[in-house]
């Protein structure tokens, strides 16, 4: 067991655990945040993804030893009902999420590209995506959500 | 927790679906007499007004994320004459709802929301009635504008007049439990005609919650004193435990063993540790090394093993002898379909607390009222002093791996004592999940001289849709259960083709075959995955009748349309065939149709093949719907889309793969499934409404065309059928090499 001290949604926190724990872990049970979700634990689903000093990370992979002094940002600091990211107002407005589960990761790895590529088109967007899962087939409606937040991006 | 309780918990949680489980007193339901079972024949069962004049609907079925909850709202608030926005529907709680039958067969509206629309209407009823009293006014002269009872006289509110109490009205239940409860009332719902709410593109209430992580997913339930465990299921089929080495989880602090007979899990106070245990014990497994066939041999296996059960739900005219006939021409094709798994987005989560005289348990099952009365059996208590709290979980397209969370949960809980919350891993999402059964389909037909078809035959043959029950309700149909020495008792039934092709002679029969494992755990246990059976059937009956307009040298669109009888039917297809320009449309296209339960779909897809890679991309849909009256346009579009690309994920992707002793696909890598390139470039959607025909089901019918629509547009693309799914790069490339 170690302590390891970091950053989450803004707030400077700090965790007990095992090296090796991934990151997902302290997130839900150390600090009682109810995103990201637990997908496979092999970073094949994309439902644990957070930023790490910006960029898209799988958590369920990422071991704490990694994480010490970083800053962390789940989907809620990333914005609020009050004060959204572009990419979770177009979600809203299309209505994207079915189950949801998987949302988390969509939201947190296009918001990732688009920071680098706000004007990426389509062919590049589907290519970005890939790896990502969502089970109940929500991707068409994925892609008009961020065509839209491009248009607001823009 | 009693009656008076659930009311208070469901008044105060009227604000969305997610249901509080702190209960704030309510000062206005301590003044009201008596308390009402909860019984489908009280009013008070299915509406509440609360105080302020909001309502409460209680319903026994629930959403999964298309919209049924919003669907039941529009037709609550259109019945009962008040805003859209002031009903709350509650669903999935035992303590608040009856058993409608949970989420099933795409009849949440059909048969879910009909019952809640004639309870609204007799809430009205009854309301205008009291108001009348109340007014001095005939009841006749009365109207009701957003809750206000208004007569030329004066007007009363429903929160006046039964706001935070109770109806105490009796309504006729018909005894039945599940699916087919219904009721009868006096009031005469709204002719379709009047509708104002009902129609209406309204969004769904559970949207920002997910986008802002604001809400709570079944796996983020947590309660004070809970431990974690995870259940080790076993490597292989057919396993038996002959030892366990405690020993061997030594270092991890306050991690311990469960097991009994071949079940076995850890159990720690940290979550993590609960994993890291998992991983270290040590377990000596005995298995049967020869529990499956070979892969490649399955549905060589199918073809030859003994029909257990056979049945010709429709048969006219004598198909043999049309077959056998001088002078005609006999095409004939069979069609494989493998094993699918749910893959559920994240494995099974429960959290159960077993005290000495009752038990609640959260689940993210589809039916939680069968979850409660499975958890009872399972414990030796009366279904009423368990409690189901159906929280949303990772997805749920059918008889998932969450009926088996939850009891799993509910056993380790009474075996330490304390809260238990269990969450799998991701191969016992993919791995051990209840599987869509593989199939072997054969069609034949007979041709005349003019290409006119004079009989048609369909034989479809498989495992059984229901090897386990389609619910928990019996701990024998659970992995539990079947480790404790149980063996599912399970149906035999499987099914045939939906469609209205008035051939003279034809037959349409089904055949199941036995389990590959009878006794002890199977990774091979079949069960429903969204609509069961539909995708592989159609898959072989909508490719056969291409394979029919193909021999007949006819357009394949033009074919259907010569041979459909319904209506409805054939206006899908044509819609389809219009807004897809069909006629103007290149090599490439595919069209397929049918009917599920009186709901009718044609599609016609639009691909393109990569010959060197064996790639298919379905770039376009076109989607022609026809449920009956469309309560929400919205929420019909989103789920018949959801439905396209899951379709077309278990049409070129899924495949369950094992070895003779154990499943092999674990995981995202070992059973893929459709990403983000793969996915079409657009769908579009016809929806025709008929307000006068009464709404079915939209939750499954779209994905039953997905897989034929595709292998036509290959063969349109190619000129080469792919009789087997799915048709992977491997497959795709092969066929082609081979034509």
């Amino acid at each position: 067991m170690a302590t390891y001290r970091f950053t989450v949604d803004g707030k400077r926190v700090s965790v007990d655990a095992q090296p090796e724990m991934p990151l997902l872990y302290a997130l839900r049970d150390d600090l009682g945040l109810r995103n990201p979700h637990f997908g496979c634990g092999l970073a094949q689903c994309g439902a644990c993804t957070v930023h790490v000093n910006g960029e898209a990370m799988r958590s369920c992979v990422l071991p704490m030893s990694a994480v010490a002094g970083k800053t962390v940002t789940t989907i809620a600091g990333l914005g609020t009902p009050e004060k959204p990211h572009p990419l979770q107002a177009a979600y809203v407005a299309e209505g994207v999420p079915q189950c949801g589960y998987c949302i988390n990761g969509w939201v947190m790895t296009a918001a990732a590209v688009l920071k680098k590529n706000p004007k990426a088109s389509d062919a590049e967007l589907r290519d970005a995506l890939a790896g990502l899962k969502c089970r109940c087939g929500t991707h068409v409606a994925i892609m008009r959500a961020i065509k839209r937040a491009q248009s607001q991006l823009a | 927790m009693d009656r008076r309780d659930f009311l208070k918990m469901s008044f105060a949680a009227s604000g969305g679906l997610v249901v509080s489980f702190s209960l704030p007193p309510i000062e206005a339901l301590a003044q009201s007499a008596g308390k009402p079972a909860l019984v489908p024949n009280e009013l008070d069962s299915w509406i509440a007004v609360l105080p302020d004049g909001r309502v409460n609907a209680f319903f026994g079925k629930m959403d999964m994320g298309q919209g049924l909850d919003v669907a039941v709202a529009q037709i609550v608030a259109e019945e009962l004459d008040v805003g859209f926005d002031k009903v709350s529907v509650l669903m999935g709680d035992t303590a608040s709802s009856c058993n409608q039958g949970g989420a099933s067969g795409s009849t949440g509206t059909s048969n879910g929301a009909r019952l809640l629309r004639k309870a609204a209407a007799e809430a009205r009823r009854v309301l205008v009635e009291r108001a009348a009293d109340r007014l001095g006014a005939p009841a006749a002269e009365l109207r009701v504008e957003d809750g206000t009872v208004v007569s030329p006289r004066g007007k009363t509110t429903y929160a006046e007049l039964v706001g935070g109490r109770y109806f105490h009205h009796q309504v006729q239940w018909n005894q039945q439990t599940g699916n087919p409860m219904d009721i009868s009332v006096p009031a005469k719902p709204k002719p379709p005609a009047e509708y104002k709410v009902v129609g209406k593109p309204l969004a769904r209430r559970d949207v920002a919650w997910k986008l802002y992580g604001t809400g709570e997913y079944v796996t983020d339930v947590r309660v004070p004193g809970m431990v974690h465990a995870r259940v080790i299921r076993p490597p292989r089929a057919a396993c038996s435990v002959r030892g366990v080495d405690e020993s061997s989880i030594k270092g991890i602090r306050g991690a311990r063993v469960v097991r009994e007979k071949d079940f076995v899990a850890v159990v720690a106070p940290r979550e993590w540790d609960a994993v890291r245990a998992a991983q270290q014990l040590k377990i000596d497994w005995h298995y049967d090394a020869k529990a499956f066939p070979p892969m490649d041999a399955l549905h060589e296996h199918i073809r030859a093993a003994k029909a257990v059960k056979r049945e010709e739900p429709v048969k006219q005219g004598d198909v043999e002898a049309a077959l056998k006939a001088s002078g005609v021409r006999v095409i004939e094709a069979e069609y494989e379909w493998p094993f699918q798994s749910h893959a559920s987005m994240g494995p099974a989560c429960a959290l159960a607390d077993v005290k000495a005289d009752r038990c609640t348990v959260w689940t993210g099952s589809q039916k939680p009222h069968y979850t409660r009365d499975g958890v009872a059996k399972l414990l030796d208590m009366p279904p009423e002093k368990v409690r189901a709290v159906w929280v949303p979980g990772p997805g749920s397209y059918g008889r998932n791996d969450a009926g088996d969370a939850a009891l799993d949960a509910a056993f380790l809980s009474r075996a330490v004592a304390k809260p238990v919350r269990v969450q799998g891993m991701r191969a016992d999402g993919t791995a051990w999940d209840p599987k869509a059964p593989a199939a072997v389909h054969r069609a034949r037909a007979a041709l005349d001289a003019s290409g006119k078809v004079l009989a048609y035959d369909f034989l479809a043959k498989g495992f059984s849709r229901q090897h386990i029950a389609t619910n928990e309700s019996n701990p024998a149909d659970s992995l539990l259960g079947q480790a404790l020495g149980l063996t599912p008792k399970g149906n035999q039934i499987y099914g045939t083709p939906g469609e209205s092709y008035g051939f003279e002679n034809k037959r349409l029969a089904w055949e199941t075959i036995a389990p590959l494992v009878v006794a002890g755990c199977s990774p091979l246990r079949t069960s429903h995955l969204r609509d069961p059976v539909g995708p592989d059937i159609h898959f072989a009956s909508e490719q056969f009748i291409d394979e029919l307009a193909h021999a007949a040298g006819e357009d394949p669109v033009a074919f259907r349309l010569r041979y459909l009888t319904n209506p409805r039917h054939a206006a899908v297809v044509k819609a389809a065939a219009e807004k897809a320009r069909w006629s103007s449309l290149g090599k490439g296209k595919g069209i397929a149709f049918a009917d599920r339960n009186g709901t009718a779909v044609a599609v016609v897809a639009e691909v393109e093949v990569d010959r060197a890679s064996g790639r298919i991309w379905a770039k376009r849909f076109t989607v022609a719907h026809d449920c009956g009256l469309v309560i929400n346009p919205l929420t019909l579009r989103q789920t018949i889309e959801g439905n396209v690309v899951q379709g077309l994920s278990r049409t070129l992707f899924e495949e369950v793969r094992f070895a003779p002793d154990a499943v092999a696909s674990v995981d995202w890598a070992s059973y893929p499934i459709l990403e983000m390139p793969d996915a079409p470039e657009a769908i579009e959607i016809v929806l025709i409404d008929r307000p006068e025909v009464a709404p079915s089901g939209a939750g499954e019918p779209t994905i039953r065309v997905i897989p034929a629509a595709v292998a036509n547009a290959f063969f349109s693309a190619t000129g080469v059928r792919l009789r087997r799914a799915p048709l992977n790069p491997e497959r795709v490339k092969a066929a082609l090499a081979k034509a």
